[in-house]
């Protein structure tokens, strides 16, 4: 359930931290190891043009994708944890959201506001992993609690990209039940009759998909992302035996049942306005 | 999670035992102590010497003695369970002899009628369910079920339940809407199944379906932390109007062990992070998340299973009748603002 984002933290995590002998202009694609100009690889969403593997994209990049250009207004932008349980493991967490903060330049792991997305109001939430391993505690359940409140009041739909290593620990229980509050706030969106698309990208694991990324009207996914409740180290631990190639892949998923559609990130806008213009047939009627 | 539990092919393959966890092997549950227990039962085993002795031999003089003794073994359980660590709390929260799931309906229900599956892919042992009645009042009750001794445990594959246990679960809280009954929850589990048939049939998708259904059930929802509430297992049947904890019931985010073995490296620190996860019934009361503890006999639950029962009924007595007198919408009204509320942070 809650993350292990401590194992991957040294791991390649975006083409932006890729260092290479001509670190800033080149990079390796993790798909199928071919290098690849960075410049070129930015122009396409940081797909990789030989094999379309996904680089991790920051939220900034996912507002420039998919918001109406100039539409964008960032809210609840200074929400930022508190300490609780004032807990400390080598680390007082206090110490690494201070960290965090410093290095990502945010205030936790999720990005929220308002736009239009090719035409349609929506409240478009993204996830940051790049902030302790993408995990949901106080804040980002709040976020997506007044995101729903306002997607309510303005009649938005909501959309929400994933990308987290589950819970944070470090908020004990008060985490948890963030899946609990998310889920309760999903229902007064779907009470209302707003659409709820959730966009899960790599990894996606724990509560976060145990909650609000598999509660999506439509769940997409990016191609090849690990997408499960439980991790597979966890998983692999448990039963003893290594997994099966592919296994917990956004294609598993999809041909599992558990998403609508695999999207190319190049598609993302379409496809969600395509969804949008169905569902929200009637608020564009009385608009 | 677990790493020590065995796979959900295992517990498919093993023969069932008795439909009703309590029974079977007794020996075995009967001769589980903890390292902290063992002074108090010693004590209490010389104390029932004694008595042995006296009543063969007529030594009267001998009662007085014992009756020192009694006393001494009450303060020394008084002084062992007033100052309880965490880890120690932990301990007592997964002790075998703990009352599971179905002791609790055998002793609270006048009637209870399992009703199994998930009208899908299978029934999962590992979740049971079913309609009750607590003198004269219908209700839905479901839990997670634990096994006694290795057989049992295999057949409910220790308390972890798989996709299909939740979707169990929300089928019958379908009905309990349908047919206005309230719900009462058990919540006894590690945590979901980490397996392979597990994510392949959505353990994700399963659990968050059942927040959500349980978000908006229009039926009050009491449940009750009776052992070990384990992660998004035990969330997964506890989005309710009331949520008790057991005194020596854990809930929490992340097992200690596995929160030592991320944030320690070393699950052998596990008692340090149950230390710092804050997971026992008066941290959640503190924190806002339970509405109540139910004090446990002296020595826990285990010692005195109908004893705590008797409290847990006595709890779902005295609850059922505020919430079953509102209407729907302040029901869900209350609900949803009781969760919106949960969330530390600072702003500006
Ligand atoms: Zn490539």
């Amino acid at each position: 359930m809650a993350l292990e984002w401590f194992r991957r933290e040294k791991g390649p995590i975006s083409a932006g931290q890729k260092k290479s002998s001509q670190d800033t202009l080149w990079v390796k694609c993790e798909g199928c190891g071919e290098i690849v100009f960075k410049k070129e690889l930015e122009k396409l969403q940081l797909v990789c043009p030989k094999c379309s593997f996904h680089f991790a994209m920051p939220a900034e990049s996912y507002i420039a994708l998919l918001a109406d250009e100039g539409t964008w207004t960032e809210s609840d932008h200074t929400l930022r944890p508190q300490d609780p349980l004032q807990f400390k493991d080598s680390k007082k967490y206090s110490d690494r959201v201070a960290a965090s903060i410093k290095t990502t330049g945010k205030y936790d792991a999720m990005t929220i506001g308002s736009c239009t997305l090719g035409e349609f109001p929506v409240e478009l939430g993204i996830m940051d992993f790049s902030f302790m391993g993408g995990s949901v505690g106080s804040v980002v359940g709040e976020k997506i609690s007044r995101g729903v409140d306002r997607a309510i009041a303005e009649r938005r739909a909501l959309i929400l990209v994933s990308r987290s290593g589950g819970m944070r620990m470090q908020e004990g229980m008060i985490s948890l039940m963030q899946m609990a509050k998310t889920s309760v706030k999903l229902t007064q969106l779907g009470e209302a009759g707003l659409p709820y698309i959730s966009v899960i990208t790599n990894p996606t694991t724990g509560g976060t998909t145990a909650s609000f990324s598999m509660l999506g009207d439509v769940i997409v996914a990016e191609p090849g992302a690990l997408i499960g409740f439980a991790g597979p180290r966890v998983i692999k631990q448990t039963i003893g035996q290594d997994l099966p190639p592919g296994f917990q892949r956004s294609e598993f998923l999809l041909e599992k049942g558990f998403l609508d559609r695999i999207v190319n990130r190049q598609a993302l806008k379409t496809t969600i306005v395509q969804v949008l213009k169905a569902l929200m047939h009637q608020e564009a009627a009385q608009a | 999670m677990n790493s020590t539990t065995t796979t959900q092919e295992k517990a498919k393959a093993a023969t069932p035992v008795s439909q009703n966890g309590a029974s079977g092997s007794k020996s075995y549950a009967s001769t589980f102590v903890l390292e902290f227990e063992k002074p108090i039962l010693e004590l209490e085993q010389k104390i029932d010497e004694m008595r042995t002795l006296a009543e063969s031999s007529g030594m009267g003089n001998l009662a007085v003695e014992i009756d020192r003794m009694q006393k001494k073994a009450t303060r020394l359980r008084e002084e062992v369970f007033s100052k309880l660590t965490r880890w120690q709390k932990v301990q007592l929260a997964r002790h075998p002899r703990r009352p599971y799931t179905l002791d609790y309906t055998d002793r609270i229900c006048t009637s209870f009628l399992e009703l199994h599956g998930d009208r899908c892919f299978s029934d999962d042992h590992a979740l049971v369910s079913g309609i009750a009645e607590i003198d004269g009042q219908s209700l839905m009750i479901m839990g997670h079920q634990k096994g006694r001794g290795t057989k049992e445990n295999i057949y409910r594959n220790f308390g972890m339940a798989n996709p299909e246990g939740y979707r169990k679960a929300i089928r019958l809280l379908a009905m309990a809407q349908k047919f206005k009954l309230p719900v009462v929850t058990f919540i006894d589990t590690p945590g979901a199944y980490p397996g392979l048939g597990a994510e392949e049939r959505g353990q994700a998708e399963a659990i968050a379906r059942s927040l959500y259904e349980m978000a908006r059930l229009e039926v009050p929802i009491i449940t009750f932390v009776i052992g070990e509430g384990g992660s998004g297992g035990a969330l997964a049947l506890s989005v309710a109007d009331r949520i008790f904890m057991l005194e020596y019931s854990i809930y929490s985010v992340i097992s200690p062990e596995g929160c030592a073995s991320i944030l320690y490296r070393d699950a052998g620190q596990a008692p340090q992070a149950a230390e710092a996860l804050r997971l026992t019934a008066d941290d959640l009361l503190e924190l806002g998340i339970i509405d109540g503890i139910i004090p446990e006999p002296s020595g826990g639950a285990h010692e005195n299973h109908d004893e705590i029962a008797a409290r847990v009924k006595a709890r779902i007595l005295e609850s059922l009748p505020d919430l079953m007198s509102e209407t729907t919408q302040k029901l869900l009204e209350a609900r949803h603002r009781k969760y919106e509320r949960i969330g530390f942070f600072l702003e500006s």
